[in-house]
């Protein structure tokens, strides 16, 4: 039951966490001209698609896990 | 297991997200034109798996980009599972997807159709899915369903099998400072039908077995559904030198009683213009399925019940590394730049509770502990234009 609550805590806590950005007047902290870091090939989130899928593929394939590999969009307007 | 309602819950959740964050979403771009061209290996516990992959992504229009996929599976198998049962096999899968993304002002709307295809296995999947930048561009949020369905059967029987799978997954990407960006991304698979492989088996024991092993074999039998939660943390920090260091971190589990933590650890270096070297950590641990066990008391012990090594108790490690060089191209108009990339990994998988029957004078049930060790192999040569 406990588990439960914190899969429904987790889950409502990440939309949430969506509203209070979107709706509560935070303004963003970090302006587009202080992003030339984040725009590097080393900070890319998927750098090579087709290398990081076949990755998940291999993991999948030998494990019982599986989901939540990520990997997609950027944050930085340069996904 | 999720129910109908919940499901549906999840989906109208999902649906009132996007229409309330709409207003707030900046312009984003589409991703870069670009094609890679893979040779990919997978060698390790007797099996070879091996063959090329081709992704090449245009932008058709402003608003409009397509990329196409076609990858090749030749596998040689030799496994412990294999050996233990029969001879070694080769059989070919070949996938092939077709994909677009739509840039609508303020969202990316995205769709994409998937087929694998061997000699006794048929895959489909459709994907929909929409990420939206917002926040000033600080936060990427992204959603996706994907509903698949397989068809598969025996070479050896005329039996016919089908299972259908179903795909919910959100993601968060956020910039916390101009040095470090963070993830968060839940899935949630539900899959109906016919889960197990037909050609696995389960072993019980068995005195009057036909071999002097003391074991014999029967179908295995899993449950006809299975709902599995996936929820990861991820961030990416950026160092001085151009280098930046990222982690990863899975925890899942499922209605069969599998519970896993996946570690990934990993550094990125530029150096000079060109080159990226990478290097990389991954630890996996998992316990076993509630119906899993390497042997059996007697046949028929269990109405459910498994012997698949992906089902049992085990851990693995991962430590890779890659290296990325970059070609500028100047005299060719229409090619921006080229690149070669070669990452190889070494894997080391070890089973707490499956045993190697390959063992000669052992007893039933007491022989030892199966593992292995793996090399994967990704060489691309990528084009830009």
């Amino acid at each position: 039951m406990k588990a439960k609550q914190t899969k429904h805590l987790i889950f409502i806590g990440l939309i949430g966490y969506c509203f209070i950005l979107a709706g509560c007047g935070i303004k963003p902290w970090v302006r587009p001209y202080d992003r030339l870091n984040l725009a590097e090939p080393v900070m890319l989130v998927d750098r090579h698609p087709v290398s990081t899928s076949y990755e998940h593929h291999v993991y999948q394939a030998r494990e019982g896990s599986r989901g939540a590999e990520g990997g997609s969009g950027g944050g930085c307007g340069c996904n | 297991m999720l129910t109908e309602c919940k499901l549906r819950y999840i989906s109208v959740v999902f649906l009132y997200l996007l229409i309330y964050l709409a207003p707030y979403a900046h312009a984003t771009i589409l991703p870069e034109d670009r094609a890679d061209l893979m040779y990919h290996s997978f060698n390790g516990g007797g099996v070879t798996i091996s063959g090329p992959s081709l992704l090449v992504r245009k932008k058709a229009t402003k608003n409009l980009s397509v990329a196409a996929k076609y990858y090749v599976d030749k596998v040689s198998s030799a496994s412990v599972d294999v050996i233990a049962r029969a001879s070694k096999y080769t059989e070919e899968r070949k996938e092939k997807m077709l994909g677009i993304d739509y840039l609508n002002e303020k969202s990316i709307l995205s769709m994409s159709y998937t087929q694998s295809d061997e000699n006794d296995f048929h895959a489909k999947t459709v994907n929909v899915g929409i990420t939206q930048d917002f926040f000033g561009d600080m936060t990427t949020l992204s959603m996706s369903y994907a509903y698949g369905w397989d068809d598969f059967g025996m070479l050896d029987s005329e039996e016919k099998f089908d299972a259908k799978r179903q795909h919910y997954r959100l993601g968060v990407s956020q910039i916390l400072s101009k040095n470090l960006l963070a993830q968060a991304n839940i899935e949630i698979i539900t899959d109906e039908g016919d889960l197990n492989n037909p050609y696995r088996k389960v072993r019980y024991i068995d005195p009057f077995a036909d071999c002097e092993c003391g074991y014999s074999y029967e179908d295995e039998i899993y449950p006809r559904t299975r709902t599995s939660r996936a929820y990861a943390i991820s961030a990416k920090y950026f160092l001085p030198y151009n280098a930046s260091i990222s982690e990863y971190y899975r925890y899942f589990n499922d209605t069969w009683g599998i519970e896993s933590h996946t570690l990934d650890i990993s550094y990125a270096h530029a150096f000079k213009e060109n080159w990226i070297f990478d290097i990389r950590l991954r630890y996996y641990t998992q316990n076993k399925a509630d119906f899993y066990r390497d042997i059996f008391n007697h046949a028929g012990e269990f109405d459910i019940r498994a012997r698949d090594k992906e089902l049992s108790t085990f851990q693995d490690k991962t430590i890779g590394i890659g290296v990325n060089y970059t070609i500028p191209v100047s005299k060719v108009s229409w090619l921006d730049k080229g690149g070669i990339n070669l990452y190889l990994d070494h894997i080391k998988f070890e089973y707490d509770d499956f045993r190697n029957v390959n063992t000669i004078n052992s007893v039933a049930g007491a022989e030892p502990l199966y593992s292995f060790s793996a090399n994967v192999i990704r060489f691309f040569v990528t084009i830009w234009y």
